[in-house]
């Protein structure tokens, strides 16, 4: 999908991560541009750990008994989104919201996974003691906790949010599909209004070891992201969660609604890294991008940090848009995988509704300073760590 | 130069020009068809894995297709891959390495599984395992192939390189929805004009002792295990649970116009998809129906047809206590009187419940139902449950008049999908 036939705006913005919760936490955090993150709990990874969240404010407690932390964490970013659009507890609009998640999976109990392993390793009959081991002792409450799709499930039964729902899994390019296929529809008519985002929880050790296998973790000592390069390459992760609400400029209006910023282009495509496709990919998704401009505008990246996604970005970057501003939220807060590029156009929203950008937090001095003038408009990058390539142009609205 | 064909809302028909199935009936939509309409099961004692212990003992597993390491996702890769093989083969749009469209999967959850995790274990010299010890051995890289294997969205993309659709592959997880999600997003992706055609995939090979044990302590299975092939009874007065089974649909979906002027065989038409979020628990439906008759209403009302223009339903008739009442009291509320006439029969007594996979199972097999005009049964079915007054199509197969179809698919998490299917409109 490219040029949408009718205006796609962004009505809310709910976001959480280590830098706290809402527009003004993460504004002044990436201000201060002092990255919050924790290299002792995690050995030997460097992990951006969320912010003491209250979620009585948002999730009944019968609810969050229910959850893991990524779906309290996402569950309560979409509350925030809700809020932020006026349409919580709206049942009237509620009742068609389509809702997009991007998601992962749900977390394990490593405990019980350590104990059951270690157990094995002397059981007389290894088949039946694994058997009653996960009898007894997968919590029944959370044996639901697996299905991907149990944060928009959560979220339906939090919120109400009952039009329709829908769950695209895995990683980066899921938060990107998610958002292009929910502005699609809106853009062709087939929807007015969707409710899209992800979370990450980044504090378990399933999804360390999941990134241990591509040796992807970002190992300490921290660095910014572009200062990672080749020889340091990972991913900080960052415990996070970012829901936005779009809308039909006609739904808004009709409604009253404010917009922080149009959502005018998104695409996505996929870069076969071994094949060596990714900077010409990376290039064509750029070149695509309908009326941009290389003043008043400025890049904001999801960046990873591995490579050879970063560095192959960095290198594109340096050509294409030589003299734009380019921020990575990631180097202050983390990387969410699949939150991360919601929580970036987010981001741009907010950018453009207050008409500036933060600064650099970049040791290599490629993220030049924002000089001024007036904001207008900002592309989204998401370069996944594996694979699958995505852009957006948020413009004022 | 054909007519161009628009619905009743002014968008492309979107047909379908391709089919492919594998079930633990067999590979290959034929061999199905012909034992579904033969009534026979494809549930069996599950030997994958040790049983012992466990209160459900079968299962409609996938033995006779090969994959390494076994676990979910390389299985549901292999089953996917056989039933895009059929599909792209029988609609002649493309090849297998070159689909001229996206691609839209439905995927069971992913994870590291236990013989993966005690694979890992064993190469530790540690006496206690937990997961500092397994990101040790992780860190030897090897079992670096692990990485790729479970990453969420790894199965999806190798489908799109073995495919070679276009795009952003789409990989999606609706609960037991999933199957049908997939084909909505490929209809509403040839509706809005952005490709002329798409491939939907479900698929499920996530029979594995962990997801047993996580649906048996949710009370969902059935524990009737003897004989395997009488474990489900969808609509039966003593059915206890649903039978977890693998299997896999793909469907090549195709504007009609596009298709017509290649010449290519219209296997029939995807008029609506309905869909209606559930918000009153995360496993059981709210008693009221009313997001499955909304659901039901929706997908009709997007096909621009009545209850009364549908002469077959393929239910979801897990064959729980609770999917089976839900979904006759819903289906009832939508056909009102006239559901006497309408029969509604259940896949599953034979095949199981395919899980991710059995929206798009469901659809293939009642785009079969129209094509053949002859139902499949519900087997099983001895003893009626008196609250369930419905024409379940008992036993055996009926050749009948079918014009139009409707297949619903219920997912825990409250997800709730309809589909409208009819023949090729002349």
């Amino acid at each position: 999908m490219s040029n949408n036939p009718r205006d796609v705006l962004i009505t809310g913005i709910g976001l959480v991560s280590c830098l706290g919760e809402g527009h003004d936490a993460h504004w002044n955090g990436l201000t201060a541009a002092k990255p919050i993150y924790d290299e002792q709990n995690y050995p030997p990874f460097v992990v951006h750990p969320v912010a003491p969240i209250n979620f009585d404010l948002q999730i009944p407690k019968k609810d969050q008994r229910q959850m893991e932390p990524w779906q309290r964490i996402g569950c309560y970013s979409a509350g925030l989104a809700l809020e932020n659009a006026g349409i919580k507890g709206n049942t009237e609009i509620l009742s068609h919201v389509d809702m997009l998640v991007a998601a992962g999976g749900g977390e394990r109990d490593t405990a019980v996974d350590g104990s059951i392993l270690t157990g094995l390793k002397t059981a007389q009959e290894p088949g039946r003691y694994l058997n009653e081991r996960l009898m007894s002792d997968l919590r029944p409450t959370l044996s639901l906790a697996q299905l991907a799709n149990l944060l928009a499930g959560n979220i339906s039964i939090v919120f109400n949010v009952v039009g329709s729902s829908r769950t695209f899994m895995g990683e980066e390019t899921s938060g990107v599909d998610a958002l292009r296929i929910a502005a699609a529809r809106i853009g062709a008519g087939q929807s007015e209004i969707g409710l899209v985002g992800g979370a990450y929880n980044a504090q378990r050790m399933d999804v360390l070891l999941q990134l241990s296998f591509g040796r992807e973790a970002l190992r300490a000592p921290y660095e910014s992201t572009w200062a990672r390069g080749n020889k340091h390459a990972g991913i900080a992760a960052g415990s996070l969660g970012a829901f936005l609400v779009i809308e039909s400029r006609q739904h808004a209006e009709a409604r009253g609604a404010k917009a922080y910023a149009k959502l005018s282009y998104i695409n996505a495509d996929r870069a076969r890294r071994d094949k060596g496709e990714l900077e010409a990919v990376i290039e064509s998704l750029w070149n695509a991008i309908p009326g941009l401009k290389a003043t008043d505008s400025a890049v904001i990246s999801s960046a990873t940090g591995a490579a050879p996604a970063t560095p192959g970005e960095k290198t594109v970057l340096e050509k294409v848009a030589k003299d734009m501003p380019v921020r990575v939220p990631g180097s202050v807060l983390g990387h969410g995988v699949e939150a991360q590029f919601p929580l970036n156009v987010g981001l741009a929203a907010l950018a453009i509704s207050r008409a500036s950008l933060w600064p650099a937090c970049d040791t290599t001095g490629f993220e030049k300073p924002w000089m001024g003038g007036t904001l207008k408009q900002v592309v989204v990058t998401s370069i996944s760590a594996w694979r699958g390539e995505g852009i957006a142009l948020v413009e004022a609205a | 130069m054909s007519k161009e064909f628009r619905d009743h809302r002014g968008r492309p028909v979107v047909a379908v020009t391709g089919i492919g199935i594998v079930t633990s009936l067999g590979i290959g939509k034929e061999d199905n068809w012909r034992k579904l309409t033969n009534g026979e099961s494809g549930i069996h004692e599950i030997t994958r894995f040790p049983t012992e212990g466990l209160k459900t003992t079968v299962a409609g597993t996938i033995d006779f297709i090969p994959a390494s390491p076994l676990c979910a996702p390389a299985l549901s890769e292999e089953f996917a891959i056989r039933a895009a093989d059929e599909a792209i083969g029988e609609s002649g749009i493309g090849t297998l390495g070159d689909f001229p469209g996206p691609l839209f999967v439905a995927v069971p959850p992913v994870e590291v599984e236990w013989p993966q995790r005690i694979e890992m274990a064993k190469v530790s010299n540690s006496d206690t395992i937990g997961y500092n010890e397994l990101i040790q051995v992780a860190a030897t890289e090897r079992f670096a192939p692990y990485y790729e294997r479970f990453l969420y969205r790894g199965t999806t993309e190798r489908l799109a390189d073995r495919i070679g659709t276009k795009g952003s592959p789409i990989a999606l997880s609706t609960a037991c929805a999933s199957g049908a999600s997939a084909i909505q997003l490929g209809v509403e992706a040839i509706q809005r004009g952005e490709c002329q055609a798409a491939l939907s995939i479900g698929t499920d090979g996530s029979v594995n002792t962990e997801a047993l044990i996580r649906f048996a302590l949710l009370s969902a299975l059935t524990t009737q295990n003897d004989p395997p092939s009488s474990a489900p009874k969808p609509f039966s007065k003593n059915r206890d649970g649903f039978v977890m089974a693998e299997g896999a649909a793909a469907l090549v979906l195709e504007n009609l116009d596009h298709a017509r002027a290649r010449g290519a065989k219209i296997l029939g038409i995807i008029e609506g998809c309905g869909e209606m979020a559930d918000s009153f628990h995360r496993t059981r439906s709210s008693p009221d129906a009313k997001p499955i008759i909304g659901c039901i209403k929706n997908a009709l009302a997007d096909a621009g047809v009545t209850s009364a223009d549908v002469n077959y339903i393929n239910a979801h008739g897990t064959s729980t206590p609770e999917n089976d009442k839900m979904e006759a009291k819903g289906v009832s509320a939508v056909f009102g009187d006239n559901i006497k006439n309408v029969p509604i029969s259940s896949n599953k007594s034979m095949i199981g419940h395919t899980l991710s996979a059995a929206g798009a199972i469901e659809a293939a097999f009642s785009l079969l139902t129209i094509l053949h005009q002859r139902i499949p049964p519900t087997i099983n079915y001895n003893i009626p449950d008196p609250e369930i007054p419905l024409d379940v199509v008992p036993n055996k197969a009926r050749d009948a008049k079918v014009t139009r179809a409707i297949s619903n698919s219920f997912g825990f998490g409250g997800q709730n999908v309809c589909l409208v299917m009819a023949g090729e409109p002349r």
